[in-house]
């Protein structure tokens, strides 16, 4: 056994009238767009290798033939220029039937849109490919209940993919292609078509299987965060061209042109990050039909002074305030409808940065983050927005709470000990004032633990 | 330009001539079989008792839609019969039956045919376009030639006119399968026979169905043409009516043709979308597979979302 699972030499991809022409031409030194009477190359000169039990991920904006390259390692765009050799063997211009028995022992493939066979339960799907190599029923199906568990769908199997969520959906996909039991896995886009929240736990969960598996994979995304959270070896590409191959290290430290640079390093931060990468799970958040006494210990137990209202769907609604929920406790009305205000600030998703901060500081809770949909899918902290603009790899992860203030009444008793005691010390108006601050304090505190009691009462009641 | 005249109508009656006098063998052929399953159908239908036929046509109503539609097709049944049309409705029907049943078995391996192959597509489209626009009556003729008067002509005419679209969108069905799913095939390794039937056909089906339901309909509207060679049925009594001007003949005999066709589109039209018919037998038995299966699917969901972000799934459950 070789290191090297795949290799990939002096591929071209050209679709069009003349493809062995343009070729030749762009062997030549012809560009992309000279050689576009004869054909459109997508691919253009590509080698690399793959070795094994590693993560490889082909990066690049669309039309920048990352996906044809994937389809030309399994053969299912015709190899115009170049080789492909997958464990020895060359793929460029076998016959079908070999070419079928490579992609049934040797590669299989996870698919942007997930592919999957609609008709058939989900253990059905994930022992298709078993069923194409010839595997005895009872044996492929027991083999698929064993992938489903391990891909965490235990209990699914008799299910038809439409009644699975799309993160759930995509688990089959990976489950199939791991039941094939092939050396070489080909992720297609495999979690661009998902929340941003589910993403990151599917890409955390192909890590952990990666780990038990050591399966070699080709992995191909336009999302720079999960190139660099996935790939143990990161190939850039940018029209047609591979222009950079290395370690995610390598690629933001040591860019290898200025295309890459711009991709990956030299742009701000703050333009490249979304707030869908910075974004943390969406708290205090009420349902609408919940009542204020609920609205008010979820404020209360983190630590804010009002609270998102979701309906369903987690569509976002509204918000409450502390003030107006403990009105609507003592006039008893159980219902969070008539204290609804509207939420001043919202962001999409796929905003940048840069433009939260206006919102961030304008927004009385943590800024609100909704999809296209109109959910609330997460918030962001002011914080977690500072600390993201930060270099180092731990700036987009969730960022431990601050700790909770000590209460006014303590910090006001505190403070009447202490302004006597420095009173004499200092000027006497600025001792008087001291006091009458903490006295105000005092006030204010009795005031809330006034207001507070009758929702004790209420919750022993 | 007097005198010049392209005689394309000579050549064809040559060729028709032709092929009369040197393939006689097989026309008789194709004449013994379309007799013997016309023929034989008819006289199944016949031979079963009204009532009972009536109830089985009610039941197949049932299954695939509704209660009310197995209602519909008693009352209607009943209304042809109160008209004295059963036996003509009946040989209608057969012949419908019968020249449907041909022409999807030509249709679909066809459409498959040039839905794999541009070249097939090419070739066929324009075939497809005339067979569509050709007026029917003109089909008549070559075919009263080839299998003198009687049904066999109308069925070989309502054939050739209700094939088209059997043709298209079976094409179509294949075609618009998700490219993505056909890949998947082929990148687990299928052969190109184990896409078609694992995977294009199952997806296909429903626009299939649809295709199926126009052919249908079309050999319903073409058996009455062919009436006109002197095929048996409810088209005959037409002509006979359109020939002596016989309005409550005409009529009668129309209504009978249009019981019928209600009948055979809502069951095929509901035979391709068996999901749409929810208080069918076939849509309540299929529920109560289901019902469970809806119940957990929407716990998943959620529980999914759990595992995502804990922070959002217990919303509200703190009130408890």
């Amino acid at each position: 056994m070789t290191e090297t699972a795949l290799e990939a030499r002096h591929l071209f991809k050209v679709f069009g009238r003349n493809p062995n022409q343009a070729v030749r031409r762009l062997k030549a030194g012809e560009s992309r767009t000279d050689t576009l009477d004869a054909g459109t190359a997508a691919v253009i000169d590509a080698s690399f290798t793959v070795n094994r039990g590693e993560i490889f991920v082909i990066m690049g904006l669309s039309g920048s033939g990352k996906s044809t390259i994937i389809r030309m390692l399994n053969g299912l765009h015709d190899i115009t220029d170049g080789s492909v050799v997958i464990n020895g063997d060359e793929i460029a211009g076998v016959p079908a039937s070999r070419l079928r028995q490579i992609r049934r022992e040797n590669v299989s493939m996870v698919f942007q849109h997930f592919a999957l066979l609609p008709h058939r339960t989900v253990a059905d799907n994930v022992a298709y490919p078993l069923e194409l190599k010839g595997v005895p029923k009872a044996d492929r199906l027991a083999k698929a209940n064993e992938v489903i568990a391990m891909v965490g769908l235990d209990g699914w199997g008799d299910k038809l993919p439409s009644q699975l969520s799309g993160g759930m959906q995509q688990r089959v996909g990976i489950a199939r292609a791991l039941a094939a039991d092939t050396e070489i896995l080909l992720m297609d886009e495999a979690f661009s078509a998902l929340d941003p929240l589910i993403r990151r736990e599917m890409q955390e969960q192909l890590v952990e299987l990666q780990e038990k598996l050591q399966k070699t994979i080709v992995f191909i995304t336009h999302d720079l965060n999960e190139a660099m959270f996935l790939g143990d070896r990161i190939a850039v590409m940018r029209d047609g061209r591979i222009v950079q191959i290395g370690t995610p290290e390598d690629i933001l430290t040591d860019p290898a042109n200025d295309y890459v640079e711009q991709f990956v390093q030299d742009v701000d931060r703050a333009r490249v990050l979304t707030a869908a990468n910075v974004m943390e799970r969406p708290r205090p958040v009420v349902a609408d039909t919940a009542g204020p006494r609920t609205a008010l210990r979820q404020m209360r137990d983190a630590y804010m002074s009002a609270a998102y209202v979701t309906g369903r769907d987690r569509k976002l609604l509204g918000m409450v305030t502390d003030r107006d929920a403990v009105k609507l406790v003592r006039k008893g009305e159980t219902s969070l409808k008539s204290i609804l205000k509207p939420v001043p600030q919202s962001v999409p998703e796929d905003e940048v940065l840069m433009n939260l901060f206006v919102p961030a500081v304008e927004s009385q809770l943590p800024l609100a983050v909704v999809d296209a949909e109109g959910r609330l899918t997460g918030v962001i902290p002011r914080v977690t927005l500072l600390a993201a603009l930060g270099p180092g790899p731990n700036s987009t992860e969730e960022i431990t709470l601050p700790l909770p203030p000590v209460s006014h009444a303590e910090i006001a008793a505190v403070l009447g000990e202490a302004a006597d005691a420095v009173a004499p010390a200092a000027t006497t108006g600025d001792a008087a004032r001291v006091v009458e601050r903490a006295e105000g304090e005092t006030k204010r505190a009795e005031r809330a633990r006034d207001e507070a009691e009758p929702q004790t009462e209420g919750e022993v009641r | 330009m007097d005198g010049f005249r392209i005689p394309i109508g000579e050549w064809v009656a040559a060729a028709v001539a032709w092929v009369k006098d040197n393939l006689e063998g097989v026309l008789d052929f194709i004449s013994f079989i379309v007799k013997f399953l016309v023929n034989g159908l008819t006289d199944v239908l016949l031979s079963t008792p009204i009532v009972v036929l009536i109830i089985i046509a009610a039941l197949i109503a049932w299954a695939v839609r509704s209660i009310w539609m197995a209602v519909g097709t008693a009352v209607s049944f009943a209304l042809i019969l109160s008209m004295g049309l059963w036996v003509a409705a009946m040989q209608t029907l057969s012949l419908v039956v019968v020249a449907a049943l041909i022409a999807v078995v030509i249709a679909i391996p066809l459409g498959i045919w040039s839905a794999r192959n541009a070249t097939v597509r090419t070739i066929m489209k324009p075939i497809l376009d005339f067979m569509q626009t050709m007026p029917a009556f003109v089909y008549l003729i070559p075919a009263i030639v080839f299998f003198s008067i009687g049904v066999v002509p109308g069925l070989v005419a309502t054939v050739i006119f209700a094939l088209p679209p059997g043709v298209r969108m079976t094409e179509l069905g294949i075609r618009g399968v998700d490219s993505e799913t056909v890949e998947a095939g082929h990148a687990f390794g299928a052969t190109p026979g184990q896409i078609l039937r694992g995977i294009q056909l199952p997806l296909a089906m429903p626009t299939i169905m649809a295709g199926v339901n126009q052919v249908i309909m079309l050999s319903l509207s073409m058996a009455v043409i062919a009436g006109m060679a002197g095929a048996d049925g409810l088209g005959k009594l037409v002509v006979q009516a359109i020939s002596t001007v016989n309005i409550g003949k005409g009529v009668e005999a129309g209504l009978g043709v249009v019981l019928l066709a209600v009948f055979l589109d809502r069951v095929t039209a509901a035979l391709g979308t068996p999901n749409e018919h929810t208080s069918s037998l076939l849509g309540m038995m299929a529920r109560r597979r289901g019902a469970q299966q809806a119940g957990k699917a929407d716990a998943a969901a959620e529980a999914e979302r759990a595992v995502a972000s804990p922070h959002r799934a217990p919303i509200g459950g703190g009130a408890a």
